[in-house]
């Protein structure tokens, strides 16, 4: 893909309302990683970190902020802009305070079996960011080259 | 994505996550290796060869199969991670409650 090929490519923006169902989450995770062509220096924090993140809020906006309620929906918007890579999770939820999260690697902490989604999405992209509710979080992944959104999905 | 659960060699139970362990599977290997421990298996080894990358929920699973598994006396290791899944156990801290392994003849070793 030539630079101007790319450039034509970018600032689309890819959006879904998933259904709230957990098993939908790899399937939808996997449709939005192959659709992003990027460089190779990007490609393994788009295949890791990125893949990692993004089922962390979409698990999240479904248990937690939907409460498992299977009459709610999520919504994702993915977006390719030059230097970053964007994905909104929104649920329907009421909202949470991410402040208030403890941190999962504290010792008194460390056994529990959950707490550690929103401490990885922060370890793992370069940034994250909540809206004043608490029931839309947005990742961002820096791309230090030209990046763009396949027209298919390869498998 | 999937679990083979198999006895290679005498008393160890070996695990194979194929694919990605992650909210929607974790419960599959849960219960595969709770039926283990409640068939008396005390020994339980992990391997990630051939995984893709794992979710908090994933990390959540084995720190709570490896509590029920301790409290029975017995011992849940980990082997053959990636550098990435690796740097997942590194960032929580994990990598300080299981002994990982390089590869899956390591993880066996003394077991």
């Amino acid at each position: 893909m030539s630079p101007e090929e790319a450039a034509e490519l970018m600032d689309r923006e890819l959006i879904f309302e998933l259904p709230n169902d957990l098993q939908c989450i790899e399937d939808a995770v996997e449709f939005v990683v192959s659709r992003c062509s990027t460089c190779q220096d990007v490609a393994r924090r788009l295949r890791f970190n990125f893949r990692v993140s993004l089922v962390e809020a979409l698990s999240n906006a479904m248990i937690y902020g939907n409460g498992r309620d299977p009459a709610k929906r999520v919504r994702l918007e993915v977006r390719l802009q030059p230097g970053r890579l964007t994905a909104r999770v929104t649920d329907q939820g009421p909202g949470f305070n991410p402040l208030r999260v403890p941190d999962p690697t504290a010792p008194e902490n460390l056994l529990e079996e959950g707490g550690r989604g929103l401490f990885l999405m922060r370890k793992l992209m370069d940034e994250v960011h909540y809206n004043d509710r608490g029931n839309s979080v947005t990742l961002i992944l820096h791309l230090t080259r030209p990046a763009a959104f396949r027209d298919q999905a390869t498998a | 994505m999937a679990f083979d659960v198999k006895r290679e060699t005498g008393e160890v139970v070996i695990v194979d996550v194929e694919g990605q362990l992650i909210v929607g599977n974790r419960q599959e290997l849960k219960q595969a290796i709770l039926a283990e421990l409640e068939g008396g298996s005390r020994k339980f080894l992990v391997d990630f060869t051939n995984t893709g990358y794992i979710d908090s929920s994933g990390l959540g699973v084995l720190v709570s199969l490896s509590k029920k598994i301790r409290e029975q006396g017995g011992e849940l290791r980990l082997s053959s991670l990636n550098e990435d899944l690796r740097t997942l156990f590194e960032l929580t801290k994990l990598d300080t409650l299981f002994r990982i392994a390089d590869s899956r003849e390591e993880g066996l070793q003394d077991f």
